[in-house]
């Protein structure tokens, strides 16, 4: 039987990140499926119409498995992290209840309108389900940031003693919510679920694009696909640089606000000033590539860059390394490769980006093999680069759980026994691994069975039975 | 920064907020067993039903709703949450297997409609149909035992009541259900179900006066609130919805009968917060007082509920008046 603590905190890893791909497809595609929908409307293109309609389905399908899999995390923190929750109830629940009535109501009720109504609404509320389940999925995000980045930067309240327990209150309320790390973690996920979807676009689309022009098969309604491709790159277009840049901006935030972090994202021990920034490290033996203290490394670095980056520009600066830092330190490994692989894949999409726009500038965009096996190749790494950043976000604050306030260790609930904690914990390992790959094949299934037809006339059908039948009602 | 006096001074208007959460929390959660609470039914009732076409119309009657619905149980956690916080990590970490039991329902019966429109081979449709009837009986049977053992203060699992109260939970979503899918269907599957809402109205009653029964031969502490008046009243009303009902649906007023349900449903869970009240966590005396967060975050949530959830219940009508009326299987996207 594993420990409560790390079988809780495994538990809490596990579903998250299973959970986290399916707000990044919804939140990314949700600004398409608006900009679709209002040009199926006005101009009653059909492929528009089928743009819609088939990135409806697979929002539908992502909008689903991430109620589930969300609904299951909302309450985690009750039965595994009880402690935390009573501790920082007082400003910690209240984002989550917004989120519920604020940003998730919004979103699966007009999501019923929006996936079912195309039929029964007209055009005005059908457009307005459109931008209302954009605007849910996109204030939900508001919601969780808020509560997430408090824990990375807590503002705005007072320790109590409380019976023997210290009870954060919240005492101000502006400075809590909109905590300094708030609006870098919002711009920077946002981005990123547009950018990761916009990956699967140009890779999806890449695919049948090669399947037909490359390799020579026929492929029904190339157009539809064509059209996803050059959609997807202009998304990458514009997401890929801005990333990269406030991507920048958020590592310096994070060097100021926890120090700690930066030092393991760096994998800097010692305290020094004039740090390199090690764009490759390899450790020369297969031991040393877990241990981040290994001295005996092969890398190629830029000197002075990590001051550089933390500081905004002195190569001199000095940055303090994990020895500073009293008690256990989070596992640096993990950190330094997902923080440096989240870079490497940002710099990688801006490459995709700009390959695929000057191809696209030179008219060979539907030629060039190598660029669609690129994109094609390229499709779940937005995804991943959301996973590793948030691997460095969450891993590189232990062992913290409120920053500075509360250890992780401390916040998990008291009366949890091992027994109970393995058994759910090897549940959901399971249960969230089928509902991955049942996603995945639903998914796959949908892009094989292509855009559906729709007829040149834009007005879809009406059924003529239900109009008529609803009279006779009562 | 300072705050506004009005949000630090104590309560807003000085009215009884922890009284009025504890009441607003009860009134969530029976949003949700009402409304989640006739797709559970729907999906209980999918069992009864062999043929494909009549099967696709249950499915499709929920369709548009269900999301909407559940969103319910995360405002409930959310509230619960926000309001009290320390009730929500003491029940939920005590109630642990029970609350994943709940969940994992949650997720089988969220996922299986889905799943079932995928593919048109008979395997997948079989063994994904009875995923969604096992979720759907599963889901309201689990939190019938959780609110049981959440009123009762029992701090193991399976106990008899939770037992009794889990299977009357069920009975009452098929009531709930039959009404709704009397609203949204026709032809035979329509007449068909008049006899399911009679049978499980039968067994509702029989098991809550089972479990009233049991509270007041079992637990003294719980004898003098179940017969105070409100809670008597809530009994004798509890009747007469049933009452209404089996004629409402006797006489095929569809719209009557569903109401009834819906006054069923919030009859109960008043009678279970009547019965906790002045406590919200029984199991550790926590009283409503005493678990409520500080002034701020509750004038703070105050002021959000107000102002959210009339636009809450504006959404949910657009919603249900955009599909008024019985419900086409071809209907999507």
């Amino acid at each position: 039987m594993i420990d409560p603590v790390i079988a809780s905190r495994l538990q809490f890893a596990v579903t998250t990140i299973v959970h986290i791909i399916f707000p990044v497809m919804s939140m990314g595609l949700a600004p398409f499926l608006v900009y679709f929908t209002w040009k199926d409307i006005r101009t009653g293109k059909p492929i528009y119409e089928q743009l819609r309609r088939f990135w409806t389905k697979i929002f539908a399908i992502s909008f689903v498995v991430g109620t589930v899999t969300g609904i299951v995390l909302e309450f985690e923190f009750g039965t595994n992290f009880a402690v935390f929750s009573t501790t920082a109830g007082d400003l910690f629940g209240g984002p989550l209840a917004f989120e519920g009535m604020m940003a998730f109501m919004l979103e699966a009720t007009f999501l019923g309108i929006f996936v079912f109504g195309r039929q029964r609404v007209g055009d005005a509320l059908y457009m307005a389900s459109a931008v209302l389940v954009g605007i849910g999925t996109w204030l939900s995000a508001v919601w969780i940031l808020m509560a997430n980045s408090w824990m990375q930067t807590p503002r705005g309240y007072e320790l109590v003693s409380e019976n023997g327990q210290q009870l954060v209150t919240l005492v101000d309320p502006l400075a809590a919510y909109f905590n300094p790390r708030f609006f870098w973690m919002y711009v920077h996920m946002q981005n990123a679920a547009v950018e990761s979807v916009a990956l699967v676009m140009a890779g999806v689309g890449a695919y049948y694009v090669f399947r037909h022009h490359v390799w020579g098969y026929p492929v029904e309604q190339v157009g539809f696909w064509e059209t996803t491709l050059k959609f997807g790159l202009i998304a990458l277009i514009i997401t890929a640089p801005l990333q990269v840049i406030h991507g920048d901006l958020y590592a310096r935030h994070v060097f100021e606000t926890q120090p700690q972090k930066f030092a393991a994202m760096e994998a800097i021990w010692e305290t020094d000033s004039y740090v390199p920034e090690y764009i490759i490290a390899f450790p020369t033996s297969v031991q040393d590539l877990l241990d981040p203290r290994a001295k005996d490394i092969f890398g190629i670095g830029i000197p002075g860059g990590a001051s550089w980056l933390a500081s905004g520009g002195d190569p001199q600066a000095t940055i303090r390394g994990l020895e500073e830092f009293e008690g256990p330190q989070p596992p640096v490994a993990l950190i330094f490769w997902s923080f440096r692989i989240m870079v490497a894949l940002g710099f990688w999409f801006i490459l995709l980006a700009f390959w695929g726009a000057y191809r696209w500038w030179s008219g060979e965009l539907l030629e060039d093999d190598l660029l669609h096996k690129a994109l094609m190749v390229s499709t779940p790494l937005g995804i991943l680069a959301v996973h590793l950043g948030w691997i460095v976000t969450e891993v590189g604050r232990q062992p913290w759980i409120i920053q500075d306030v509360m250890k992780t260790s401390e916040g998990v609930s008291s009366n949890l026994s091992s027994t109970e904690a393995t058994i759910t914990l090897v549940g959901f390992v399971f249960v969230y691994l089928v509902l991955l790959v049942l996603y995945l094949y639903v998914v796959v299934r949908l892009v094989r069975a292509g855009p559906p037809s729709v007829s040149s006339s834009a007005t879809p059908d009406r059924p003529s039975d239900s109009s008529t039948e609803a009279t006779v009602n009562d | 920064m300072t705050n506004p006096n009005w949000l630090a001074d104590g309560p807003l208007f000085g009215l009884p907020l922890a009284d009025i959460w504890f009441g607003l929390l009860f009134f969530i959660f029976a949003m949700f067993l009402f409304l989640d609470g006739f797709d559970f039914g729907a999906g209980l009732l999918f069992a009864t039903r062999s043929d494909e076409h009549e099967r696709e119309q249950l499915l499709a009657a929920i369709g548009p709703f269900w999301d909407g619905n559940e969103v319910w149980l995360v405002v409930f956690g959310g509230a619960m949450f926000a309001a009290f916080p320390a009730v929500y990590a003491n029940l939920f970490s005590r109630h642990y297997l029970l609350m994943f039991a709940i969940l994992g329902a949650l997720i089988v019966r969220g996922l299986a409609p889905e799943m079932y429109e995928q593919r048109e081979d008979d395997r997948w449709k079989r063994w994904w149909g009875r995923a969604f009837v096992v979720g759907s009986v599963t889901a309201p049977f689990f939190l019938g035992m959780f609110t049981a053992n959440w009123l009762l203060g029992s701090t193991t699992i399976v106990t008899l009541p939770g037992i009794v109260v889990g299977l009357a939970v069920v009975a009452l979503t098929v009531v709930d259900g039959v009404a709704f899918l009397r609203l949204k269907t026709r032809g035979n599957l329509r007449a068909d179900l008049q006899t399911d809402g009679y049978r499980a109205l039968g067994a509702y009653l029989v098991l809550i006066v089972l479990v009233l029964g049991y509270i007041y031969v079992q637990i003294p502490d719980l004898r003098s609130a179940l017969l105070s008046p409100l809670v008597m009243l809530l009994v004798v009303l509890t009747l007469v919805l049933a009452a209404v009902y089996a004629v409402a649906t006797y006489s095929d007023r569809y719209y009557l009968a569903f109401g009834a349900g819906a006054g069923l449903v919030f009859a109960l869970v008043s009678i279970v917060a009547a019965l906790m009240y002045p406590t919200v966590d029984p199991a550790v005396g926590l009283t409503v007082d005493s678990a409520v967060v500080s002034t701020i975050p509750l004038n703070l949530m105050t002021v959000g509920a107000v102002l959210l959830l009339p636009l809450v219940f504006l959404y949910f009508g657009i919603l249900y008046s955009a599909f008024s009326g019985p419900i086409d299987v071809e209907e999507s996207y």
